[in-house]
């Protein structure tokens, strides 16, 4: 185990990281026209996610966790590639990001 | 005490930062902040002991995810006050949800006990946390790792192929066209008096048509309406 989160134990990780995952949901609901801060706010959720692997990963001495941690990390990159491009390529057809506008697409 | 003063700084700043990304009213300061984050989050890591993390967490998101956004956001011409109108709307909303799920990732935060058989750590003592890492990656984890690559292979596959654009002016070959060609529609062989420059016959120059022959349909600006009249003004130039 190491010793620094043995002095501040495994609770206050759990509890920044439940924080910062529930401002992640929130600003996915504040921010409901702009995709590019709710792409952000999904950054943030999965940031959260890393802080719990992390944190038990450290608290447990079993270093999967850090493993699993460098697969979100991998995932979070792809999608906010993905998401930013279709953004793009989105602002581009309408000359806007007004996601609300995306049901037109439907058939 | 040292470690806790860290963790607490980390967190406090990361917290604030984390609320700026999503209440900011101009989306690059909310990237800016969000860069700000992620490199608390990076400390957060440095003080749980991963050091290795931290510093991926700090080249692959701040080097590449926030720069990707402030690209994004820099590049969009878009009207942001426009872009501000439900924020008063679905406030209360998120607050609701918001609320409820932290209620409820308290009471679970604070009432769980770690189960007494758990997994035996998989590394071996005594490795910097670099180096245990790699010996798990490339061992049990090795069939994940690959995926992962692949993942990040179909990301750029798909990126690039969503916002690549088919420019008309690109003056491409149609390859097609250019390998069906034989000599005969290309060269013409004109037989030179002694001293007679090849110029002089209206050689040199081809007649344009031969362009859109190959080219890919429109990428070679507009097709001449009469290709022979084309053909015969090179002539004219030449002699």
């Amino acid at each position: 185990m190491n010793a620094a989160i043995d002095a501040i134990g495994l609770g206050p990780y759990l509890f920044v990281s439940a924080a910062l995952l529930v401002l992640g949901v929130f600003g996915i609901f504040l921010n409901r026209k702009n995709i590019i801060v709710m792409l952000m706010a999904m950054e943030l959720i999965l940031l959260s996610a890393n802080l719990n692997l992390v944190a038990f990963s450290s608290a447990l001495g079993d270093l999967s966790g850090q493993v699993m941690v460098l697969f979100v990390l991998t995932i979070a990159a792809a999608e906010a590639a993905i998401g930013l491009a279709i953004v793009t390529v989105y602002f581009r057809n309408r000359g806007s990001i007004q996601v609300e506008d995306v049901t037109m697409m439907k058939g | 005490m040292m470690a806790q003063l860290v963790f607490y700084i980390f967190t406090a700043v990361l917290l604030f930062s984390a609320v700026m990304v999503i209440t900011a009213r101009n989306p690059v300061h909310s990237v800016l902040f969000l860069i700000l984050a992620f490199f608390n989050a990076s400390g957060l890591f440095l003080v749980a002991g991963a050091e290795f993390l931290a510093m991926l967490l700090v080249i692959v998101y701040v080097g590449a995810v926030a720069v990707l956004f402030l690209f994004v956001v820099m590049m969009l011409d878009v009207d942001f006050g426009q872009l501000r109108e439900g924020f008063q709307k679905y406030a209360p909303l998120g607050g609701c949800v918001g609320g409820v799920l932290f209620a409820e990732l308290v009471l679970a935060f604070s009432h769980w006990e770690m189960a007494p058989g758990r997994a035996a750590p998989l590394a071996a003592p005594g490795l910097t946390n670099t180096a245990a890492l790699g010996g798990l990656i490339y061992t049990h984890y090795v069939l994940l790792f690959q995926a992962c690559g692949l993942v990040l292979l179909v990301a750029m596959i798909g990126a690039i192929t969503l916002t690549l654009r088919e420019k008309t002016t690109g003056r491409r070959q149609n390859i097609t066209r250019q390998h069906a060609r034989t000599r005969a529609d290309t060269l013409e062989m004109l037989d030179l008096e002694l001293g007679e420059s090849v110029a002089d016959r209206g050689g040199f120059l081809r007649p344009k048509a031969s362009y859109n022959e190959i080219a890919v349909p429109g990428s070679y600006g507009l097709v001449p309406e009469n290709p022979q009249d084309d053909a015969a003004s090179n002539r004219e130039k030449g002699a």
